[in-house]
């Protein structure tokens, strides 16, 4: 299966392609009239391309070989010349994540449809680029296309927020650019260092990463500045403490499918950036500066927990959690066994998946009361049983019950991270428990005890598209909690690779 | 005789041409500036595209004065678009504020004279009739609105400074020549590698202080806020590109030409140059409120930018340089286009805060300028981008990591201006009612964008100018 056709460009492409015909198509309007009508009917366009791409991952998914290590469905065009060419494919690490970026788009265009009054059409254009750019950081095998995508998405999301957000939404969206610029620029510099190495040490310069990874040797000296480049850039993504302070103003700000984005996938792009080039091409640099990244893990997973807590914004308590969740994927990562980063890649699809569930259940009590104050809600049970339901699942499952999805990805980390260092798991552990406080806490006071506020006598249970948006994202958390093995045979061959490759770098430089 | 007239082809065709106009303005009682300005595009077009036309050729001409390589058919091939452009640009703008005269087109053909002979300078005296001959056509343009105190101001205040450098720039040359003993290139360069004398890196500092002051590197940048806020919209349009473009080549030329033997003294001072110029230039930008202003200050840092491969030196340092350069030409010539098309009711454009709610009364131009501000951010897939990853990659291999880095971090600085115009343009409810543009003003955007989107977005290989670059920066050698 697809053999002779380029799968991943065409799934990347085709979002930004059909952006690009909705903005033809909306100048061609004559009149003011078609004008509206055209931005009526964007929705409608954005849902059907986005699906069409969910599908089109569907099967990718399917047609994948789990059982071997090698990047598949890879195209190899020539682009820039001089080593940087246009280079596409997945392996066990990243296909995940491109079905996690398409399953979450079209859930996003859906939950958009009501909840955004003006400039529908440009909102829809904005949403259809940002998923080709997603997607494009995962699939890129080449570091300037990488980057090229990981620093695009910037453009995207700083309309988003800026255009659509909240009352603060002009700083936030500012403080959201500027941060991960700094951190990135940085990585840029580290790239062309990379690339004027492999042309010292290669022959001829690339940035090919098949051949960076199995043939660059980089000395430690090097390997220590451009790791810290690097996680300089991953860890503002992540974010990790201490430079989370954009991610609740962002959160804050954004719309509420801006938020499921930027908590679902963009979040996603520090850890998998991590996965991806950290690891692999400074395993010495990796190891040399693990109880860095653990520390930094452990106080955000128990810091960030109790900062949650202390929240009166829903959306704010949400996005310190995703702190604290992030942080165990780090840990996960930098433990460097199997159970550590597979359960680092599990956190991440399965956070993806509850958070991006969690900030939809805000958008739904915003949509009809237009605050998150905690202390405005109570009692909503009365009024919206299904509601209720619906967040006490995904409540639970960000608490990391087990049954739920977050459970195994929590579990498996710390099992990774004990084997390395029994307090770090210790601490990790005690973060769980104040997930679990600051959780119920959210849950209590929004849903239990009596209706104190008479303006709430009056709301409304979810409706028939509310549910059917909530409703995949609670059978893939149950799924994937009870049948974890989906992820697992699909990751397991690259992340051995991956481990093999890590010892066998740091055997051979004999570290 | 007739071979070297052809390598001269070029700058004599601009001189008769613009002495000719000059009469044919002055023939008639009616204002022939529209006929004038047809015949000068025409004539800065064929200027552009002399090198083609003539078949590469090279070679020097009176007695070594100047010299024709690719590096120099390059260089015109840029000024030459660039004056062209605009001279476009300009035609609603000179027209709307009255300023419609004839001389506005001669003015820009002998700047462009006068730097076309700044690109083949092959001896000290050539620099200085160049590079005199651009600035005295750009004072006048300067204070082209002689009736507003404003732009008369900035035509002064260029006029003083701009004298300034010259005196430096007279004082490096003499001390040049009189350590060296000799005006050519290269006799001064075999001296150089003999051994150069403290006297003649003396010389070179002062010529390259001169020099920066055209280039408004910081610390010599004080003149361009004022100048590019006082002189007309469309010449602040040409200053920002051609001229800075030359200078720079000029640089280039001196560097790795007469002065290559002491890399490691000029090293220096483009180094100070770079990190002065990166940093003033991102940092003073902030508290602007003028989008001429601004435009100011990032030129200022983008100079800075563009000295950060020259200082690797070497071919591919130059080479850098000129990608960088020539993206910073075209993106400037664009953004200028975008803010000429913008009139409010009382006059043209020149807040930023007259910019908010662009996005919603003309969308089209928002999206244009948005791209052109996020390309000079440096942010990928936009053309700006490549020029930073082209221009940081020499430095990097000649091992000036840090030097990329701060350029970098003051790239970061630089973002929060730009990102403001695109706040203004997105974020912001509309202030004022947009006055429809004129169709000629609103054809030639579209014109621009039409050249220059693709440019913005397709990988810089696409652009057949790279061979060219290269080409042209391996000639120095």
């Amino acid at each position: 299966m697809f053999e002779n056709i380029p799968i991943l460009s065409l799934i990347t492409f085709f979002p930004a392609l059909a952006a690009v015909f909705l903005m033809i198509i909306a100048r061609t309007a004559k009149s003011d009239e078609a004008k509206e009508q055209i931005a009526k009917n964007s929705p409608f366009v954005a849902l059907l391309v986005s699906g069409v791409v969910f599908l089109l991952s569907l099967l990718l998914v399917l047609a994948f070989d789990g059982s071997t290590a090698d990047f598949q469905f890879t195209e190899d065009t020539a682009w820039l010349g001089g080593g940087i060419e246009y280079r596409m494919g997945v392996d066990g690490i990243s296909i995940l994540f491109v079905l996690l970026t398409t399953f979450l788009t079209p859930l996003c265009i859906l939950a958009s449809q009501t909840s955004i009054k003006d400039r529908m059409l440009e909102y829809m254009v904005a949403f259809l680029i940002l998923e080709t750019l997603m997607i494009g950081v995962f699939c890129s095998l080449d570091l300037i296309l990488f980057y090229l995508f990981f620093e695009a998405v910037l453009i995207p999301m700083y309309i988003i927020i800026g255009v659509w957000g909240g009352k603060n939404r002009v700083y936030a969206s500012y403080k959201f650019f500027l941060y991960t610029l700094l951190g990135s620029v940085l990585m840029l510099a580290a790239i062309i260092w990379i690339y004027v190495l492999s042309g010292q040490q290669l022959g001829a310069p690339t940035t090919d990463m098949a051949v960076l990874m199995r043939d660059l040797d980089i000395p430690l000296g090097a390997q220590t500045w451009l790791w810290l480049a690097f996680f300089a850039s991953f860890a503002v993504k992540m974010p990790m403490w201490p430079v989370h302070t954009w991610l609740p103003d962002a959160h804050v700000e954004a719309p509420t499918a801006g938020s499921v984005i930027l908590a679902g996938i963009l979040l996603k792009l520090g850890g998998y950036g991590l996965l991806r080039f950290s690891l692999p091409l400074f395993p010495d640099a990796s190891i040399k500066f693990m109880p860095l990244v653990f520390a930094m893990s452990v106080i955000a997973i128990i810091y960030t927990s109790l900062v949650a807590y202390r929240q009166h914004d829903m959306k704010k308590l949400i996005a310190y959690s995703s702190v604290a969740h992030m942080g165990f994927v780090t840990m996960g990562i930098f433990a460097m066994n199997v159970q550590g980063i597979q359960g680092a890649i599990f956190q991440m699809l399965s956070h993806g998946l509850i958070s991006g569930a969690l900030f939809f259940c805000v958008g739904v009590i915003y949509d009809r009361m237009h605050t998150r104050e905690i202390a405005f809600y109570g009692g909503l049970v009365k009024q919206m049983p299904v509601f209720a339901a619906f967040l006490l699942f995904f409540t639970m499952a960000n608490v990391g019950l087990p049954g739920t999805s977050g459970f195994v990805g929590e579990i498996l980390t710390m099992v990774g991270a004990y084997q390395v260092n029994p307090w770090v798991a210790a601490g990790a552990a005690l973060g769980m428990i104040l997930s679990a406080v600051y959780a119920l806490h959210l849950y209590r006071e929004v849903v239990f005890g009596e209706v104190t506020n008479p303006k709430l006598e009056t709301i409304t249970d979810m409706t028939r598209r509310e549910v059917f948006i909530l409703a995949p994202l609670a059978l893939f958390t149950l799924v994937l909690g009870v049948y974890p093995s989906l992820v697992t045979d699909i990751t397991a061959a690259s992340v051995d690779n991956l481990i093999a490759d890590i010892a066998a770098a740091t055997a051979a430089g004999g570290r | 005789m007739w071979e070297k007239l052809i390598l001269f082809f070029p700058e004599l065709l601009l001189a008769v041409s613009a002495s000719q106009l000059l009469l044919l303005g002055v023939s008639k009682k009616s204002n022939r500036a529209d006929l004038v300005r047809y015949i000068g595009i025409a004539v800065l077009l064929v200027f552009a595209f002399s090198g083609f036309l003539l078949g590469m050729p090279s070679g020097t001409a009176f007695s070594g004065a100047l010299v024709i390589d690719n590096y120099s058919h390059y260089i015109k091939l840029i000024i030459g678009l660039a004056g062209a452009a605009s001279l476009i640009f300009a035609k609603p703008y000179l027209q709307s504020e009255k300023l419609d005269k004839h001389e506005f087109t001669v003015l820009l053909l002998y700047a462009v004279l006068g730097m076309s002979i700044m690109a083949s300078a092959n001896n000290l005296l050539a620099i200085y009739i160049g590079v005199e001959m651009q600035a005295l056509a750009l004072y006048i343009m300067a204070a082209f609105n002689r009736d507003s105190l404003r732009s008369s101001e900035a035509g002064l205040k260029y006029f003083v400074l701009g004298a300034l450098s010259s005196g430096l720039l007279l004082y490096g040359l003499s001390m040049v020549y009189g350590f060296s003993g000799s005006l050519d290139f290269d006799r001064i360069g075999a001296v150089v590698e003999a051994g150069a004398s403290p006297g003649l890196i003396a010389g070179m500092v002062f010529m390259l202080c001169g020099l920066g002051f055209k280039i408004s590197a910081a610390p010599f940048h004080m003149w361009t806020p004022d100048v590019y806020e006082g002189s007309p919209t469309p010449v602040t349009g040409f200053f920002a590109g051609a001229p800075k473009f030359v200078a720079m080549c000029l640089i280039a030329r001196l560097c790795v030409g007469p002065f290559g033997g002491i890399e490691d003294q000029w090293q220096q001072v483009i180094i100070v140059f770079a990190v002065l110029s990166m940093f003033v230039g991102a940092i003073g930008a902030l508290a602007q409120t003028n989008i001429k202003r601004l435009m100011a200050y990032s030129s200022i840092a983008n100079m800075g930018y563009a000295l950060v491969p020259l200082s690797a030196g070497g071919a591919a340092g130059v080479k850098g340089m000129l990608i960088f350069m020539s993206i910073y030409v075209i993106t400037v010539i664009g953004i200028f286009a975008c803010i000429l098309q913008m009139r409010i009711r009382n006059g043209m454009v020149e807040q930023i805060s007259d910019l908010s709610g662009l996005s919603k009364s003309n969308k089209g131009l928002a999206i244009v300028l948005s791209m052109f501000m996020f390309s000079v951010m440096g942010i990928p897939p936009l053309l700006g981008f490549w020029g930073k990853l082209f221009a940081f990659l020499p430095a990097v291999e000649a091992g000036l990591v840090w030097l990329v880095v701060l350029a970098l971090i003051a790239s970061v600085i630089g973002a929060f201006y730009y990102l403001r115009i695109i706040k203004s343009m997105w974020f912001d409810e509309p202030a004022h009612e947009f006055v429809e543009a004129p169709a000629s003003l609103r054809w030639t955007t579209i014109v621009s964008a039409a050249l220059v989107l693709p440019l913005l977005i397709l990988p810089f290989t696409a652009i057949p100018a790279t061979g060219f670059i290269s080409q042209a920066a391996a000639s120095l050698f």
